[in-house]
């Protein structure tokens, strides 16, 4: 049975709603040009292929079932009492194979030493052989190194089989478009072709290399070491890419059709309507941003504890104060994108051809629609790519103080939060930090660079 | 010229309303006294009556707007709307819930903030305008590309990775200045130098990013290609012609955060234990003091208000033209 | 010019770090010079909210204020078990009985029979309040600071800027107007409820007081509390005084070494009641006025606050006598010396946990405590159970002291509860299977890091009553198996769950696991394990459980409303007495319906009966056995599933001496001792600075640019350009 949280449904909406303008974008022709800049951009392209792993992630985590039977220790497998997303199940073993407590990356034994009670009942001083990672072994301290070695190039192969598998197809279909056989491929051999495949499909495979290994060794050891309760780092690090990228996301596109429809309609009518349109959004803009979260975050903490019946379970409580997270973001944030699209607006309604629509007794809506609205799009279009980087890195800060997502929500913000206890630890248990910095430098450094390539693109002042 | 600050001037009155409204609205109306209470009378051995005798000292147990149990002028003045809100235009703040003068506070608390935030700011500005100069000097060698990257990639990192990994690396490993604290005077030289150079580096993509495409803009302009032409050196074209034309944005953009200045920043300060307004704020949300919460939301909207006018004036000063518009 | 920029940011760098390259290491957070000085160095997390003595209740508040004021007794820093002494008192009170008709009693009369205890208190001829600007008189009964005007308050920003102060003794009137004080509508005192029900005569006094604070609000000012009589408290003369109280309740002494009964001079509350002064936050609430060891005399909430010695201090020697093994230990070294030993105590804000423990490391906290779990990686444990350091800690000279605290974490039931509550064999067998589901050890050993101790029953270790050993074992959730308590296998708590009619944990109403629901506040992300862990373990037996999170304020609410089922809580004991503990059950106190502390609203008639018998006992035979049957009902019922005692583990270094722990004394800082030389000496030698990577970054940034520049020349020498 599946079954869909808020902000599930929300993601998805965002999602359509992102795909659909893509379409709609590709086919209008005064933007075609910007894209076919993005598209021969390596380092877009190269960015996209780290993002859509990120993306197939989330999106994997965000499809739910009911009632998954899940294999329980010593018994049969019983029905789970929460529901779980393809991700959870596509990871069933780390999300179940919990020890003790920390023990370091690919680490065999705990973090800490303690007692320990031999068969013959003597007591020492060790640390014990984790329950999971590394179980396989007999000697760890004879095999462990030459194990992970043979299970690296184990997964560096079957990732390149992966990539091969993907690759050939593809290039096959190439090939077959464009005809010439031999020329196009020695130009993607030599990264002459105009669509960079070459970077693309190199970066294709030090990724699925990457993948191969992590997985291989994930299938077997905790390949990110585990946390104060032994859960499994990696599997919070992924749990924490829905997390980002709805912040993201959602944030932006949630209050996408105020900004638009404030923006258009203030720089369009101007007189009352850009007075009002204008004070709101400066009025909002003043408070600091950081104040105006807290202030909000605090009040509705409040209500949801007074309507407390409505919420009968830990993961719709956590998810509502997501979703609540992203709107009252997004509420700080739309101000920005309103007052360009008034100012863009501003400028287009004395276009020409705006005027003859005008003359020509072109209904308003209609005006507004077909004539004003294309052509702000690519405003848009940056906004979100720019505001998802830093929505991304504001959750970590929020988290920090304590207005941020739910604690029991994973999040690369939690994950750093916690942290911040672990690093005054002596030794330093410093893997959830680092963990939590790769995955967001992962997801946040593509972006940006993304992001640089699409303003560059559709910024009409950059182009020269 | 006084005419148009006039006009500027008086555009702000509808805008703080607006701000005292909002935070009205937020603090009053969706939150419940009894609530801030509880919280502030502890946990052990409270009474219902303690938490009736909280509210009613602190002014909390007055109707919103309109006091039907006060007689003449008072219906309307005994309420908590005019009792804590309009005071804010006065910047009477009143009380911290725990029962402090908050305008004390504040005034006592902004000298540590601004003794981080100002350092940071200039070292920040020098820093991130010699390097984007740099960049510029060398462009179209490989010191660009990379330089580039190396500002999007520094850009990417959550501040909070900068203070925990720079306290860590140079407060605990390198042992260089102490790991947090703050003094008066001069002593305060050492425990300064950390956040500023963490704030610097945490903020050093982005700008270096910003200087980096203003200058590039400038060296575009005509007046770049004569002074070539006249046999300038490069260095001499950026340091002195460049730079001296890209100053009105620089200086612009400086002046319109000159006010927030004294706000502080909530982490550096939180980290380092730095007793300033941004450690205040988050002290209080922490605690939930709504009173200071209120306070600091006003003063901060304030204080960015009066960045914009600041800018606005800055512009008018320097470019003559603004006048004449709007 | 383009490298000016650069150069200026690693210039700053250089002589900021120079500016302390000699003598005190660079990263030493305090002045050099105070380097040698007789100072304690210590840290606080939160500024404590309330310095008044008759509001300040919490731990961190009472660290403060028990070094500031005296009450009549303290309990004996080295002895144990915990006993008062005699402190402002010339000895421990005597205390005398009356009937209703106010004749005398005997020592051994009945209860019943006892109307009134009267506390007969022997003051010290020779206390002295701090200085401070409240005394500085012009002429009789005139003083100089009373009135200040606007004028007279420029330049005065806190207490340390009046340019006079003044001392004067302490006498019996200022005990009085202390008590007065609890009464106090404004004050807010946290026993004041409590101590209206006690002190005759102080709940008419306190009802007074409102009217009269209420009738003169607008005028503002001070209200003199000296005019207004006081029933229950009788001066004799100035250095004796007598507290009457209602009925029998021996733990009154307790009472009196607490700062709720420490001396208030009026000219005190006279002087802080001036608006301008409340308008500068110069309040009593923030500069306390006492008697004494030391006086606060630098309140920087935002930084830091010290402590420094009272120059009026009465005369009090360093304890001759202690346990046995303190003779071994070094505490006795300064037996006979006068206290307090340090100069100043140094408190330092510190709010985060990295900052704090580093700066502990470097010799700049001369002690840490390990109240937060981010260091029990420095603790490690031996065979027996007994924590030890590590090794690198050792090396340091560090020590470590743990103790068992008089406090107890549960996890209640509502008793009140359709399901989970009454004293029926059904969902007492329900009770009693999820205490044994829960498995206490583990929580202690993932959680706290081995930092607490299993709870057999309502008291923790060092309270009267607590027995050790099989004697003292919980037998329904333990056997007791080879010298130790053992938790019973999960298979018993089936059977008791069979029996409360839900075999396997499946309700038969439902054919559904039974789900129950814990109330619990959520305060940060290092929660959600443990929730986790919970529902883990009543998963265990088959039960579902459901976690209803909230803050504090509505959990609290929930409390007091009686809709909780299940509710974490943990308490706290004011004073090492079993009636602390026991009080917490007791039907009268239902927090739902009395708005007491039982939170689990448990009501069982006769354990009510048996804690009415053993409150007003003292320490014998009797009262032991009575405890042992209050013990074996509350096992049985199983209201709470007792949980862990903590122990709190705190860590010095070598030049820190004289620790004792002491979990009822606050006022231990008189008696620490540092050894200033040494802690200079360690300091120099752990703190090194590294520099070489400075010359590095500096080295990498020019290899950098190098070629940067050649390929530059290239490029303005090529004309195609």
């Amino acid at each position: 049975m599946p079954q869909l949280l808020p902000t599930d449904v929300f993601f998805f909406l965002t999602l359509f709603g992102l795909f659909g303008l893509l379409v709609y974008s590709l086919g209008q022709t005064h933007l075609r040009r910007p894209w076919q800049k993005v598209f021969q951009s390596t380092q877009a392209m190269v960015s996209l292929v780290i993002l859509i792993p990120y993306l197939l992630v989330a999106v994997a985590d965000s499809i739910r079932l009911e009632g998954v039977l899940v294999p329980q220790a010593g018994e049969g497998p019983v029905a789970s009492s929460e529901p779980l997303s393809l991700l959870d199940l596509g990871l069933q073993r780390l999300r179940l194979s919990v020890e003790k407590t920390y023990s370091a990356p690919l680490q065999v034994e705990l973090h800490a030493r303690e007692m320990v009670r031999l068969p013959d009942g003597r007591e020492i001083w060790s640390t014990p052989r984790l329950r999971y990672g590394g179980s396989h072994l007999i000697d760890p301290f004879k095999e462990r190194t030459s194990d992970l070695f043979r299970r690296a190039i184990k997964g560096f192969f079957k990732g390149a089989l992966v990539w091969l598998m993907l690759t050939v197809p593809l290039l096959a279909m190439v090939v077959w478009w464009t005809g010439d056989k031999r020329r196009v491929l020695l130009d993607i051999a030599l990264g002459r072709s105009r669509f960079p495949w070459r970077a693309v499909l190199l970066a294709g495979l030090f990724l699925a290399m990457v993948v191969g290994v992590l997985a291989e060794w994930a299938a077997v050891y905790h390949v990110l070491g585990t946390d104060k309760v032994g859960a499994d780092v990696l599997y919070q690090s992924l749990k924490s890419i829905r997390t980002g990228i709805l912040i993201g996301t959602l944030t932006t596109v949630a209050t996408l059709p105020l900004s638009l429809l404030l923006g258009i309609l203030a720089g369009y009518f101007r007189g009352w309507v850009d007075d009002v349109i204008q004070y709101v959004y400066t009025t909002l803009n003043a408070i600091p941003g950081v104040l105006l979260i807290a202030a909000a975050m605090l009040v509705m903490q409040a209500s949801m504890a007074r309507h407390e019946a409505a919420f009968q379970s830990l993961a719709l409580r956590a998810d509502v104060r997501l979703l609540a997270l992203c709107l009252i973001l997004g509420l700080t944030s739309w101000t920005g994108l309103c007052r360009l699209l008034r100012a863009e607006t501003l400028k287009l309604r004395n276009l020409e051809y705006v005027q003859a629509a005008k003359v020509l007794g072109v209904s308003q809506p209609r005006i507004l629609l077909r004539h004003i609205l294309p052509n702000v799009f690519h405003l848009v279009l940056i906004a979100v790519a720019l505001d998802f980087s830093s929505l991304v890195l504001a959750e970590a800060v929020l988290s920090y103080v304590n207005i941020g997502v739910d604690p029991s929500t994973e999040s690369w913000g939690n994950m750093i939060n916690t942290a911040r206890l672990e690093m005054a630890r002596e030794p330093v248990v410093w893997w959830s930090l680092a963990s939590a910095f790769c995955f967001m430098l992962g997801l946040v450094l593509p972006a940006n660079l993304l992001a640089d390539v699409l303003r560059d693109a559709f910024d009409p002042r950059r182009v020269s | 010229m006084s005419a148009y600050l006039l006009r500027r001037l008086l555009t702000t009155v509808p805008l703080l309303i607006g701000i005292n409204l909002l935070t009205f609205v937020l603090f009053f109306v969706i939150n419940s006294p009894e609530d801030m209470a509880r919280m502030h009378l502890g946990q052990k051995h409270v009474t219902q009556e303690g938490i009736a005798k909280w509210t009613h000292e602190r002014g909390y147990d007055l109707p919103l707007f309109y006091n039907g149990k006060a007689e003449g002028l008072e219906v309307l003045t005994k309420t908590i709307f005019v009792e804590k809100s309009l005071g804010l235009f006065l910047f009477r703040f009143g009380h911290s819930d725990a029962g402090r003068d908050i305008g004390a506070d504040i005034r006592q608390r902004m000298g540590p903030s601004l003794a981080i935030a100002v350092p940071s700011l200039i070292v920040g500005l020098l820093m991130d305008i010699s390097l984007a100069l740099l960049l510029v000097f060398f462009r179209l060698t490989y010191l660009e590309v990379w330089g580039a990257a190396l500002c999007i990639m520094l850009m990417s990192i959550s501040t909070l990775f900068y203070i925990i990994g720079g306290q860590f690396l140079v407060g605990k490993c390198l042992q260089w200045v102490p790991i947090s604290g703050y003094d008066s005077g001069l002593e305060a030289i050492r425990f300064i130098v950390l956040p500023v150079l963490i704030g610097t580096l945490a903020g050093v993509g982005s700008g270096v990013r910003w200087y980096r495409t203003l200058f590039l803009e400038e060296i575009e302009q005509d007046y770049v290609r004569t002074a070539r032409a006249k046999g300038l050196s490069e260095a001499k074209v950026l340091t002195v012609h460049v730079l001296k034309n890209a100053m009105i944005p620089i200086l612009t953009g400086v002046v319109v955060v000159l006010p927030l200045l004294f706000t502080g920043s909530l982490l550096t300060e939180s980290f380092f234990a730095i007793p300033g307004l941004g450690s205040y704020t988050i002290d209080a949300i922490n605690q939930q003091d709504f009173a200071i919460v209120r306070a600091m939301v006003f003063l901060g909207s304030f204080l960015y208000i009066l960045g914009l006018l600041l800018t606005d004036i800055s512009y008018m000063l320097v470019d003559p033209r603004v006048r004449l518009q709007d | 010019m383009v490298l000016k920029g650069f150069r200026s940011g690693v210039t700053f760098w250089i002589v900021a770090v120079m500016l302390d390259g000699c003598g005190s290491p660079p990263n030493n957070p305090y002045p050099a010079a105070e380097a040698l000085k007789n100072i304690l160095y210590t840290s606080f997390e939160e500024r404590p909210k309330h310095l008044d003595p008759a509001r300040a209740y919490s731990a961190n508040e009472l660290e403060i204020i028990a070094q500031v004021y005296e009450p009549p007794l303290q309990y004996a820093y080295l002895q144990r078990p915990y006993q008062l002494e005699p402190l402002a008192a010339l000895q421990l009170p005597t205390v005398t009985y009356l009937d209703h008709n106010g004749e005398v009693l005997a020592d051994n009369a009945l209860e019943a029979t006892i109307a009134y205890s009267v506390y007969d208190i022997d003051l010290r001829q020779d206390l002295a309040y701090q200085p401070h600007p409240a005394f500085v008189q012009t002429g009789e009964a005139a003083y100089r600071f009373h009135d200040l005007s606007a004028k007279d308050l420029e330049g005065i920003e806190r207490l340390q800027d009046f340019d006079a102060v003044a001392s004067r003794p302490v006498t019996a009137d200022d005990y009085l107007y202390q008590i007065k004080r609890l009464a106090h509508p404004e004050v807010h005192s946290p026993v004041a409820e409590m101590m209206a029900d006690l002190i005759v005569g102080l709940r008419p006094l306190g009802e007074r007081l409102a009217l009269d604070f209420e009738a003169r609000r607008k005028q503002g000012g001070w209200l003199d509390l000296r005019p207004y009589p006081l029933e229950g408290v009788e001066v004799l003369n100035e250095h004796h005084f007598k507290i009457k109280i209602k009925g029998k309740y021996p733990q009154f002494r307790f009472w009196l070494a607490m700062p709720f009964f420490a001396p208030m001079p009026f000219e005190a509350d006279a002087f802080y009641a001036q608006p301008r002064l409340k308008a500068k936050n110069i309040t009593l609430d923030w500069y306390p006025v006492g008697s004494g060891p030391f006086q606060l005399t630098e309140n920087n909430p935002n930084r830091r606050m010290v402590l420094e010695r009272n120059p009026h201090y009465h005369e009090e020697l360093y304890p001759s006598a202690g346990e046995p093994s303190d003779q071994a230990l070094g505490l006795l070294k300064d037996r006979g010396q006068r206290l307090p030993l340090m100069d100043q105590v140094i408190f330092v804000l510190e709010k985060e946990t990295i900052p704090y423990w580093s700066k502990f490391l470097q010799g700049y906290y001369d002690a840490s405590g390990l109240a937060s779990d981010n260091f029990d990686q420095a603790i490690q444990f031996s065979g027996v159970g007994q924590a030890e350091l590590t090794e690198d800690l050792l090396l340091k000279g560090i020590h470590l002291d743990t103790a068992v605290t008089a406090s107890i974490l549960y996890l209640g039931f509502n008793m009140q509860d359709p399901v989970v509550g009454g004293l029926d064999p059904g969902p007492t067998r329900l009770r009693q299977a999820i205490s044994l589901a829960i498995d206490e050890e583990e929580f202690i050993a993932i959680f706290m890091n081995g930092r607490g101790v299993p709870a057999q029953g309502m008291l923790p270790p060092g309270i009267f009553g607590y027995l050790e050993g099989e004697a003292g074992m919980n037998p329904l959730v333990y056997d007791w198996v080879m010298g130790s308590p053992k938790r019973k296998p999960l298979l018993e708590a089936e059977r008791l769950l069979k029996e409360a009619g839900y075999p396997h944990g499946i309700d038969p109403k439902t054919q559904q696991p039974l789900v129950l629901y814990l109330d619990t506040t959520m305060s940060g992300a290092d929660d959600k394990p443990l929730l986790n862990w919970y529902r883990k373990q009543l998963a265990k037996i088959g039960l579902q459980l459901v976690l209803r999170t909230t803050d504090y304020n509505q959990f609290q609410q929930k409390m007091a409303n009686g809709n909780a089922q299940l509710f974490r809580w943990g308490w706290n004991a004011d004073y090492p007495d079993p009636e602390n503990f026991f009080f917490l059950l007791y039907g009268e106190n239902a927090k739902a319906s009395k708005g007491g502390e039982n939170a689990a609203n448990y009501r069982n008639p006769e354990f009510d009966r048996w804690f009415l018998a053993m409150r007003s006992m003292d320490d014998d035979e009797k009262r032991l056995e009575i405890i042992q049957k209050m013990q074996a009902i509350v096992r049985h019922d199983a209201p709470w599933v007792f949980g862990v005692h903590p122990k709190s583990f705190s860590l010095r270094h070598a030049w820190y001496q004289n620790y004792k722990p002491n979990l009822m004394a606050n006022n231990g800082l008189k008696y620490l001792r540092i050894d200033a030389a040494l802690r200079a000496e360690r300091r120099a030698e752990w703190n090194r600075p590294i520099y070489w990577p400075l010359a590095l970054g500096l080295v990498l940034f020019i290899a950098l640019l190098w070629p940067a520049f050649w390929a530059y020349r290239l490029r303005m020498r090529s004309p195609a350009r």
